[in-house]
C-alpha cells in the first residue's frame, strides 16, 4: 500500500499532497514540512530510500523518493510495495506529467494541480498502484478531457476568453509600469 | 433558464479561478496569510450563489487552500452540490475536493450514497472510475456495505474492492469467486489490479490465499507482466513459511528467473522470495546451500553496484540471510565494513544492522573503535542513537559473549554517556553499566571505581543530560557494591553535591547514600572515631531536611526515612560517645571496665548494615509470570467485598476489630524499637531547618514571614558554606579516548601473537574462530526463576491489536454459511447466470427469451429471499437491484448493437465498457 504521496519544491512549499489515510489539516501540513527536512537535506547522489519519519507509519513504512529540478516527489509505502517498482513508478508519473504538459515544470504543477491529481488518479488508485502502462493511461487521460470539452461547448467560450485575457496578467503589467513615486515627488519638492 | 445560464457564465468571468487564486496568493508573498482570509470570504460568497459552475470553480480554489493546510470541512455540504453536477467537468472538480477532504467519519457521506451509486451504475465508465477513486480515499463502513454490490468489475472497481473488504469484511466470501475469475481476466490491467488486491488481502492473513497458489504459480511462469510478476513473488514470499512444499516448488522458477531477467527490481524481489523460501524450509533441501550462495553472490553484486539504491537494496536482503545462514554472509564481511564508511546514511544503517554477526572476539575491539569514530564525526541523533543502540547490541549479545576485556567495555560506555544522545539513550547506557556489574563480578572493583569518578566530576554540574540516567546507575552501583570503593567517604561527600534530579534517580541517590554512609560508619565506629560518623550525620542530615521538602512523593518518603535512621544513628553515637568520654574522664569510677575495641557484632553500624545484606542476582524477565498461583489463592475473588454490598452485613464489624488488632500490635512493635523524636529534638530540627532556609538563596520564603528582610538576606549569603571540592582527579577527563588504550595493548598483544603464529601456521585452520587468549572472567549466565520454571516455556501472546485486517481473516475455502453471506451469494449467481444468458440471447437472437425470463423471476425471488433475511438493506432494496438490471440489460444491448455496427473502437474499450456495466463475461467468449 501506498500512504502517501507527496511533492514539494526545493523550499518545502507543496505542490501535491495526496494522503490515501486521514489525517487532519495541520498533521498533514507537519507531516510534509517533517519530510521535506528529512529528504531535502540528502545529496543527490545517495539512495532514494529513507527510513523513519515518525509521523508516518513506524518501520514498516519507507520513505521513496526522487528528486527532479526544483522538485522532490515523494511516496511513503509499506513493505508490501517493491523499492525499485516504486521508483519506476515515480518516472512513469514524472513521464506522465511531461507528455501531458509538455515539458513539465514546476509552475504546471503550481497551475494546474487539479490535472495533476487527474493524472495521478489514473496511476494510483486509493494507495494500490492501478497502472503502470504509459500509453494506457494518456488514453485515459486523452479521453477524459476530451469529455469535457464537449461539455464546455460554446457555453465556456466566454469563459475562456477572459481567463486568457486574465493570463496577460494586465494588473501585474499595470503594476509594473512605472510612475514617479508621486507622494515621494512631493515630498521632495522643496519650497 | 437559458438567461440565467448566461448571466452566471458572465458573472464567472469577473470572479477569480484558481488560477488567478495561485497567482495572487503568489504575488502576495509578504501577507499570504491575509490573502488568503481574504479569498476565503470570496469563496464563501461563490459558494451562496446557485450556479454550480461558480461553485465548482470556488470548491476547485478550496481543494488547493487544503493543500496549503485549510481545514475545508465546513464547506463539505458545497462539495456534494458540485459532485452531483451532471457535467463531467465539474463533477470532476467535486470528486477531488471530496478525496482530499473527507474521511471515513465524515458525516456527510451519508448523503452521497446514492449519488454514488447512480455514478457507479452509470453508462460512462469515466465518471463510474471518478467516483470510484474518490471513494477510495473516504470510504466508510456505512458506504461499504451500501455500495459493496454496486462496484463492478472495472478495473478500477477490482482495486477499490479491497477498500470495501477493509470496511465491509462480510463482502469478502461473496466476492471473492469473482475475485479468482478476475486473475485470469484477459485484460492485462484488470488482471494485475485483481493479483494487487488478493496480494494486499493475502498480506495480513496469508494462510486463507493458499488455495490460489497454483493459480498464481502459473500466472508467474508465463506472465511478462514485471509489475505484475513483482507482486505475485512477494506473495510468494508470504506464502511460504505457512506451506513449505510451495516452496520446494518455487525454487527452480526462481533461480531461472534470477538468471534470466534484466530487470533489477525483478531480480531482487526474486532474491528476496527465495531467501524466504530458504529461510521456511531451513534444511531438507539438497541443493539449498547452492541457492544460497546464488543469492549472495547476486547480492553483493548489488551492493558493489554504484547506484546507491541498489546497494541499500543488497544490504537489506543480506540483514535476511544472516539471521538464519549467518555464515555465508560473514564471508562478505570486507564488503560490509566497507559500507560503514559510506556517506549515506541509509546504507551506514543497514550495514549497522549487518555487523551483529560480523563481530568475533577478535575484531571487536576495532569494530567498536570504528563506530566510536563515527559517532564523534555523526550529526543526527536518529544515526547516532542508532550507532549507540547497535555498539551494547553488538557488545552484549549472547551474554557478552565476545567480550574479552570487560574493563575496555566499562570504559566504552563511560566514553559513551559522555556523549550526546537524545533523551533516551542515558537509560540504555545505565542499564547495560548494571547489567555488565552485576553479572560480572570480576569487573566490579573497576567499575566502581569508574563510576566513582563519575560522581564526583558530574553530579553537582549535570543539567538535563544523558548523564543523569547515568548517574543513576553510577548511585546504585557505588552503593551496592561499596565494599569495592576505594574512597567511599569521598564518593558519599560528591553524592551529596546533588541538586536538581529527576524523581526516580534522587530517590536511589538518597538510598544509597545511606547504603555507603553505613559502610563509612563501620570502619569509623570500630576505631571508635565517633566525631568523624556525627560530622557524617550532619552533612546527611542536611541533606535530607532538603530532599525532603521535594514535590515528588517517593523522593519525600525515601528522604524521609533516611532522616529518621540517621537520627536514630546519631543518637546512638551520641550516646556512645558520651559513655567513651565519662569513662576518659572519670577512670576511678568505673564500675564495670568494656574493652577498648569494638566488638564488630555490637556496633551499631552492624545493625545498619544487616538492612542491605544479601546478593543480587540476575533474575530472568518471564521469572515474575513463572511464579505458580499458590493454592487456594483465587486472585479474582474480593479482598474485602464492594462497599456497597457489604453495608448491610454484620462483617464490618469483624474486619474493623481485625485492623484495630493489627494496628496495636504494630504501634507497640514501633514504640519498643523505634521512638519517636522528642520535643527537644522537634524543636532542634525545626531551628536548624529555619535556619538553613535563611541560608538557602534558592529558598522561597513565605510572603506571611516578615522578620526576613534584605540586609538580613545579604549577610545570611556570605555566611552560606562553601563546601571545598576535593577532587582526586581533574575535572575535565583528560584522554577522552581511554578505550583505545585498550585496543592497541590487543594489537600488541595480537602482533606477537602473530610472530608466535607464524612459528605455528600450519596447526592453526580457522584463526577467526580461535578464541583470544586473555583473561578468561566468568559472566554469570542463569537467571533466577521460581522451581520448576524453564526459560523456554512457551508465552501466550496477548498482543490483540485493533486492526482491520483481523476482520478479513476469514477461510474462503469453507462454504459460505450465515446470514449475510448466504443470501448474498445466491444473489450473485442467478445475476451472472441471467447476464451469461442475456449475452447469448443477444447473439443468438430471441430464441432463448423465455429462458432468461425464467431467470428474471429467479432473481426476483432471490432478492425478496434477501429482503427478508438482511437487516440492513431498505426495504425496496431488491426491486431497485432488479430495476438497475433491468436498465443495465437494455443499456447493454444496445452497446452490442452499436458494437455490430462497428463503431466502437478497439475490443478493449468495449471490454472496458462492459465490465462497466458489472457483467463478468467469461473469458472464453472473447477469444
Amino acid at each position: 500500500m501506498i500512504k502517501a504521496i507527496l511533492v514539494f519544491n526545493n523550499h518545502g512549499k507543496p505542490r501535491l499532497s495526496k494522503f490515501y489515510q486521514y489525517f487532519p489539516e495541520d498533521m498533514q501540513q507537519q507531516i510534509i514540512k517533517e519530510t521535506f527536512q528529512l529528504v531535502s537535506k540528502r545529496d543527490d547522489n545517495v539512495c532514494n530510500f529513507l527510513e523513519g519519519g515518525s509521523l508516518i507509519g513506524g518501520s514498516d513504512y519507507k520513505l521513496i523518493y526522487r528528486h527532479y529540478a526544483t522538485l522532490y516527489f515523494v511516496f511513503c509505502v509499506d513493505s508490501s510495495e517493491s523499492e525499485l517498482g516504486i521508483l519506476d513508478l515515480i518516472q512513469v508519473f514524472v513521464e506522465t506529467l511531461d507528455k501531458c504538459f509538455e515539458n513539465v515544470c514546476e509552475l504546471d504543477l503550481i497551475f494546474h494541480v487539479d490535472k495533476v491529481h487527474y493524472i495521478l488518479n489514473e496511476l494510483v488508485m486509493g494507495g494500490m498502484v492501478l497502472e503502470t502502462n504509459m500509453t494506457e493511461i494518456l488514453t485515459r487521460i486523452e479521453d477524459q478531457n476530451k469529455l469535457e470539452k464537449q461539455e464546455a461547448g460554446i457555453a465556456a467560450a466566454p469563459a475562456r476568453a477572459v481567463s486568457a485575457v486574465k493570463n496577460m496578467n494586465i494588473p501585474q503589467q499595470i503594476k509594473d509600469i512605472k510612475l514617479p513615486d508621486l507622494p515621494q515627488a512631493i515630498k521632495d519638492l522643496k519650497f | 433558464m437559458a438567461l440565467k445560464k448566461v448571466k452566471g457564465n458572465i458573472e464567472r468571468m469577473f470572479d477569480k479561478n484558481l488560477t488567478d487564486l495561485v497567482r495572487g496568493i503568489r504575488n502576495n508573498k509578504e501577507n499570504e496569510a491575509k490573502y488568503i482570509s481574504q479569498c476565503m470570504e470570496d469563496i464563501k460568497q461563490e459558494l451562496r450563489q446557485d450556479n454550480l459552475s461558480v461553485k465548482s470553480n470556488a470548491v476547485a480554489k478550496l481543494t488547493y487552500l487544503q493543500m496549503l493546510g485549510y481545514d475545508i470541512s465546513w464547506a463539505g455540504f458545497n462539495i456534494i452540490e458540485v459532485m452531483s453536477s451532471s457535467k463531467f467537468t465539474l463533477k470532476r472538480i467535486g470528486y477531488l475536493a471530496a478525496s482530499q477532504s473527507f474521511h471515513c467519519d465524515s458525516e456527510l457521506l451519508m448523503l452521497t450514497t446514492n449519488m454514488i451509486r447512480k455514478e457507479l451504475n452509470s453508462q460512462n465508465q469515466y465518471e463510474a472510475g471518478l467516483a470510484l477513486t474518490s471513494l477510495s480515499c473516504y470510504i466508510s463502513m456505512d458506504l461499504a456495505r451500501d455500495l459493496s454490490n454496486d462496484i463492478l468489475t472495472l478495473k478500477k472497481a477490482v482495486l477499490m474492492m479491497y477498500k470495501v473488504f477493509l470496511k465491509y469484511p462480510e463482502a469478502l466470501r461473496p466476492a471473492f469467486p469473482r475475485l479468482k475469475e478476475k486473475l485470469e481476466d484477459p485484460d492485462p490491467g484488470v488482471q494485475s489490479a485483481a493479483v494487487n488486491v488478493v496480494c494486499e488481502l493475502a498480506r495480513k492473513n496469508p494462510k486463507n490465499y493458499l488455495s490460489l497458489a497454483p493459480v498464481f504459480f502459473k500466472l508467474m511462469t508465463t506472465s511478462t507482466n514485471n509489475w505484475m510478476l513483482i507482486k505475485i513473488i512477494k506473495l510468494f514470499g508470504a506464502l511460504t513459511p505457512l506451506e513449505p512444499r510451495l516452496g520446494k516448488k518455487l525454487i527452480e522458477p526462481l533461480t531461472n528467473l534470477i538468471h534470466s531477467t534484466s530487470a533489477m527490481s525483478l531480480l531482487y524481489e526474486c532474491i528476496n522470495t527465495v531467501i524466504a523460501v530458504l529461510i521456511s524450509i531451513s534444511s531438507g533441501m539438497p541443493n539449498h546451500a547452492a541457492s544460497i550462495q546464488l543469492c549472495v553472490q547476486k547480492l553483493r553484486i548489488l551492493i558493489e553496484d554504484s547506484d546507491q539504491n541498489l546497494k541499500y537494496l543488497g544490504l537489506l536482503a543480506m540483514s535476511k540471510i544472516l539471521k538464519t545462514h549467518p555464515k555465508s554472509v560473514q564471508a562478505h564481511k570486507d564488503l560490509i565494513l566497507q559500507c560503514l564508511e559510506d556517506k549515506d546514511e541509509s546504507i551506514r544503517l543497514r550495514a549497522l544492522d549487518l555487523l551483529y554477526g560480523m563481530v568475533s572476539k577478535k575484531n571487536l575491539m576495532e569494530i567498536v573503535k570504528k563506530l566510536m569514530v563515527h559517532m564523534d564525526k555523526a550529526e543526527g541523533t536518529i544515526y547516532r542513537d542508532e550507532l549507540l543502540s547497535k555498539i551494547i547490541l553488538i557488545c552484549s549479545q549472547n551474554n557478552y559473549q565476545f567480550i574479552t576485556n570487560f574493563e575496555w567495555y566499562i570504559t566504552v560506555l563511560v566514553e559513551l554517556a559522555q556523549m550526546e544522545f537524545g533523551s533516551k539513550q542515558g537509560h540504555v547506557i545505565g542499564a547495560q553499566l548494571m547489567d555488565v556489574c552485576i553479572r560480572v563480578q570480576a569487573i566490579r572493583a573497576f567499575a566502581v571505581a569508574e563510576m566513582a569518578q563519575l560522581l564526583d566530576v558530574y553530579t553537582s554540574t549535570s543539567q538535563f543530560t544523558i548523564m543523569q540516567e547515568v548517574l543513576y546507575a553510577a548511585a546504585w552501583l557505588c552503593g551496592e557494591f561499596v565494599s569495592e570503593l576505594k574512597d567511599p567517604e569521598q564518593t558519599l561527600q560528591s553524592m551529596l553535591k546533588y541538586k536538581v534530579l529527576p524523581q526516580h534517580i534522587e530517590s536511589v541517590f538518597i538510598h544509597n547514600i545511606i547504603k555507603i554512609f553505613a559502610h563509612v560508619m563501620e570502619k569509623y565506629e570500630l576505631n571508635q572515631q565517633y566525631e568523624e560518623i556525627l560530622r557524617l550525620c550532619d552533612l546527611i542530615t542536611n541533606k535530607m531536611s532538603e530532599s525532603i521538602k521535594s514535590g515528588e512523593l517517593e523522593v519525600q518518603e525515601r528522604a524521609s526515612t533516611s532522616l529518621i535512621i540517621v537520627n536514630i544513628v546519631q543518637e546512638e553515637i551520641l550516646a556512645k560517645r558520651n559513655m567513651v568520654a565519662t569513662k576518659i574522664m572519670d577512670v576511678d569510677d568505673s564500675v564495670e571496665l568494656k574493652p577498648t575495641t569494638v566488638d564488630p557484632k555490637d556496633t551499631v553500624a552492624s545493625e545498619l548494615l544487616t538492612l542491605f545484606t544479601g546478593e543480587l542476582n540476575p533474575v530472568a524477565p518471564k521469572a515474575q509470570k513463572k511464579v505458580p498461583v499458590p493454592e487456594g489463592l483465587d486472585l479474582d475473588a474480593w479482598i474485602s467485598e464492594p462497599l456497597e454490598e457489604s453495608d448491610s452485613d454484620s462483617e464490618p464489624e469483624m474486619t474493623e476489630n481485625l485492623f484495630v488488632k493489627s494496628d496495636k500490635s504494630r504501634s507497640s512493635f514501633y514504640e519498643k524499637h523505634h521512638p519517636e523524636p522528642t520535643e527537644e529534638e522537634i524543636k532542634k530540627s525545626r531551628e536548624a531547618r529555619k535556619h538553613e532556609q535563611k541560608n538557602n538563596p534558592h529558598y522561597l520564603k513565605g510572603s506571611n514571614s516578615t522578620d526576613t528582610n534584605n540586609t538580613n538576606n545579604v549577610v545570611a549569603v556570605d555566611n552560606i558554606p562553601v563546601a571545598e571540592l576535593n577532587l582526586n582527579v581533574p575535572l575535565k577527563v583528560v584522554g577522552q579516548k581511554r578505550s583505545d588504550k585498550y585496543l592497541s595493548t590487543n594489537n600488541d598483544k595480537k602482533k606477537s601473537k602473530k610472530k608466535s603464529k607464524k612459528k605455528k601456521h600450519h596447526s592453526e585452520s580457522s584463526s577467526d574462530e580461535a578464541p583470544e587468549a586473555g583473561p578468561i572472567i566468568e559472566v554469570k549466565q542463569d537467571m533466577e526463576l521460581p522451581e520448576g520454571a524453564t526459560l523456554s516455556d512457551s508465552e501466550s501472546d496477548h498482543g490483540l491489536k485493533d486492526d482491520p485486517h483481523k476482520a478479513l481473516d476469514i477461510d474462503l475455502d469453507l462454504p459460505a454459511y450465515g446470514f449475510t453471506a448466504k443470501p448474498e451469494q445466491e444473489k450473485v449467481e442467478p445475476e451472472k447466470k441471467e447476464k451469461k444468458h442475456s449475452k447469448k440471447k443477444t447473439e443468438k437472437g430471441k430464441s432463448s427469451k423465455k429462458k432468461s425470463d425464467k431467470h428474471k423471476e429467479k432473481v426476483v425471488h432471490a432478492n425478496d429471499n434477501r429482503d427478508s433475511l438482511l437487516t440492513f438493506d431498505n426495504e425496496n432494496g431488491g426491486k431497485v437491484d432488479a430495476k438497475t438490471k433491468k436498465v443495465k440489460k437494455e443499456k447493454k444491448e444496445k452497446k452490442k448493437s452499436k458494437d455490430r455496427d462497428g463503431k466502437s473502437k478497439s475490443k478493449k474499450s468495449s471490454s472496458g465498457y462492459e465490465e462497466a456495466l458489472g457483467i463478468s463475461t467469461p473469458s472464453k467468449e472473447f477469444q
